[in-house]
């Protein structure tokens, strides 16, 4: 995972709540086996509209998603984070984030960041007087800046440090194998295994 | 939650109480602990210190073809095994078609990643239940029905939907792909504690009213977002009275409300569902297991972070008629007016659904034909949900011009309900028997609604797209399904002409 401190790139303003992962990936693109290559597959349902806010050529080349409250609900699918990534979003900022999807994207270097919802209708107003507008979001201020407006966001100080550090949480855990392994050693002897196979009588 | 969140706000004031704000010290075990609390600290293989999470290990790990692929490419280019195979478990599901299983896969990507999690199960040394094979299913119901899912473990799979096996009183949440690989590598997680909330269900569910009635009702309650952060307990006399298969309808739908983990304590219920089960605890083990689960359930005096209370005896058959789970009401109310919606994304969202679903505000839920019925999903396919369909549907025809699918949760589910001849009374009334998977819930595989297609659906999604481009969804219970098949518009049990020989029907639900 690169290390994540500052992003300065184009916003886009998406005036929606509830967006779940299945609009932000439909389920269609799941089949894939790759990790890469789902840019075409974001928002595909929307994107069929010429209206779609994704579709304005003045969004172009976006970095930074500024989405109203509980995005990413719904279904596991990690594939919603790749998705936003293979098109260029390196931070996505929500009043409120569905569980699985924050934590999907600290894990794959997304950003999300919860700002208070009165200052995403700032952020959007600054946004669509002056589309295209840069703005930037600096980790280690935890703040986000567009034109003369500044904001906060909230972040969990271990998903910051990771993003910062750019570190990879299964070699972070591997450090403690052997606790890991002390463990297992109490573990009881009822709790399930699912080898050897045990066949319905 | 962020308590300056005006989003909020879809957690109505008066149904949650705030409670202690005390921080879970594992190591103070004199202290009164939630079930939830006592899974977690018997799982706790390092304790997080500032600001870092704590290490959780994973008992049952679940695997499935759609979010499994990338997790392996990442263990074989880091060089990792997996640690624990013999905790590790797979099934085909997500992808798998309903009809012709003999033959080769026809779309040709689903059957890319199909193959793909049978060449890395055998590269990894994963038990995987391949189509065809009699434990083949839904992952959801595969791990209950072997007695892999037990009390007082942790579970995790790569589907938001692993909050199913909370209903043993086990702590299971799903996870993304990066998780999986984790888990895979390392047989645990790193995580922060999640909050408790106590959703107390009391009093005695009329017939005709389900478990989805209940989790339903409880998702319009607190909204979508309202249990984020939170593991949900279930508790109360209505809970206390449902079988395995309704408690398991109501964990299931626990991220509907937003939360990752939903629990039931367990007891004897549970008890008798497990014994003799392949996986179970036998002899002296099932002795200590059995001792050792009796004692998970939440302390008197523990407290949680919130609560909120339902009143069973007040239930009604329960419907959607929007876009995300939570815009639900009783389907004997209308489709109710956005403008009469204080909040203003409540109002925002409610007037994009009703677009996209193709209704007006005031009319009536039971005056709204359907094309489609589809029962069958991790939320309701299981032996039980079957039988409620068809204690239902027996004898009788479906409506013209609506098709019907039942689909089964797993191979084994399907010769159950054979071996009862359940499959006849699906098919004399119009309706396609299918072989297991997740089908029309997701609509990976050919089980899709056309454009514009309105489906009463037992699954638990409605998201725009949900079950097919362009699909609207009703997600309603096994019984109310079986009602709107014979009626062609949306409806409950209560509507259907009285039958004297149909006395059974609610009984023969009640419990579900």
């Amino acid at each position: 995972m690169e290390k994540l401190t500052t992003v300065t790139g184009v916003a886009v303003p998406l005036r929606r709540s509830n967006v779940d992962t299945d609009q932000i990936i439909p389920a269609v693109f799941l089949k894939r086996v790759t990790k890469t290559g789902f840019e075409d597959a974001l928002f595909h349902g929307w994107r069929q509209d010429p209206e779609f806010v994704l579709n304005d050529p003045a969004y172009a080349g976006a970095r930074v998603l500024i989405a109203g409250p509980d995005f990413g609900t719904g279904s596991s699918r990690e594939h919603a984070v790749w998705a936003l990534r293979d098109y260029g979003f390196a931070v996505v900022i929500s009043s409120r984030f569905g569980d699985i999807f924050r934590g999907n994207s600290g894990k794959q270097g997304l950003l999300a960041a919860q700002v208070a919802y009165e200052d995403i209708e700032r952020l959007w107003d600054v946004v669509d007087a002056d589309p295209g507008i840069a703005v930037t979001v600096d980790l280690v201020a935890r703040t986000v800046s567009a034109g003369s407006l500044t904001v906060a966001f909230d972040i969990d100080d271990y998903t910051r440090w990771r993003l910062l550090e750019g570190l990879d949480d299964i070699g972070l855990t591997l450090r403690d194998a052997d606790a890991i392994a002390e463990f297992e050693t109490h573990r009881e002897a009822w709790r399930p295994k699912t080898l050897p196979v045990r066949r319905q009588q | 939650m962020n308590a300056a969140d005006p989003a909020n706000d879809a957690v109505p004031a008066n149904s949650t109480i705030p409670a202690s704000t005390a921080t879970p010290d594992p190591a103070a075990t004199a202290r009164p602990r939630t079930l939830a609390e006592k899974v977690w600290d018997a799982h706790l293989v390092k304790k997080g210190e500032d600001g870092t999470p704590d290490l959780i290990y994973i008992d049952l790990h679940l695997v499935h073809e759609v979010t499994s692929p990338q997790a392996f490419d990442g263990l074989r280019l880091a060089g990792r095994p997996v640690r624990r195979p013999d905790l590790t478990i797979a099934t085909e599901d997500h992808n798998t078609p309903t009809l012709d299983i003999d033959k080769p896969i026809a779309d040709l990507t689903s059957r890319t990643q199909i193959e793909t999690l049978r060449r890395n199960a055998a590269e990894f040394g994963i038990r995987l239940h391949s189509l065809g094979d009699a434990e083949q299913g839904i992952v959801h119901v595969v791990g209950p029905q072997l007695g892999l899912t037990m009390p007082g473990i942790t579970v995790v799979c790569g589907d938001s939907h692993t909050s199913t096996h909370g209903a043993f009183g086990a702590m299971a949440f799903g996870i993304g792909t990066s998780e999986v690989e984790h888990v895979l590598a390392t047989q645990t997680l790193p995580l922060k504690p999640f909050k408790t909330m106590a959703i107390n269900v009391e009093g005695s569910l009329r017939p005709g009213v389900t478990a989805k009635d209940i989790i339903l009702a409880v998702i319009a309650k607190i909204g979508t977002g309202g249990g984020q952060g939170y593991v949900l307990e279930y508790r109360g006399s209505a809970i206390r009275a449902l079988s395995m298969d309704g408690r398991m309808t109501i964990c299931n739908m626990s991220i509907e409300a937003g939360a990752r983990a939903g629990m039931v304590a367990p007891d004897e219920t549970t008890f008798a569902y497990l014994k003799g089960r392949p996986h179970a605890p036998e002899g002296a083990d099932w002795d200590e297991a059995v001792a050792y689960w009796q004692t998970l359930a939440t302390d008197e005096g523990a407290t949680f972070d919130a609560e909120v209370f339902i009143d069973a005896d007040e239930l009604e058959p329960f419907v959607t008629w929007g876009t995300n789970p939570g815009q639900g009401v009783s389907l004997s109310d209308n489709v109710p007016d956005p403008a009469s919606i204080a909040d203003q994304h409540e109002r925002a969202a409610a007037e994009r659904a009703l677009d996209y679903m193709d209704l007006q505000p005031g009319t009536p839920l039971k005056a709204i034909p359907v094309d489609a019925v589809f029962m069958g999903s991790c939320t309701n396919s299981r032996i039980e949900d079957l039988r409620a369909f068809a204690s239902i549907v027996q004898g009788r025809r479906k409506a013209d011009g609506v098709r019907v699918m039942v689909v089964p949760g797993s191979a084994r589910v399907r010769l159950e309900a054979e071996a009862e001849g359940l499959d006849k009374v699906f098919e004399e009334f119009g309706a396609e028997w299918r072989f297991a998977g997740c089908s029309m819930c997701l609509g990976m595989n050919p089980d899709q609604l056309a454009p514009g297609e309105r489906c009463a659906s037992t699954s638990n999604r409605n998201f725009e797209g949900r079950q097919g481009k362009g699909g609207r969804t009703h997600l309603v219970s096994p019984l109310v399904a079986a009602a709107t098949a014979i009626r062609g518009t949306l409806s409950s049990p209560w509507d259907l002409e009285q039958d004297p020989a149909r006395e059974s029907v609610g009984a023969t639900t009640e419990g579900n």
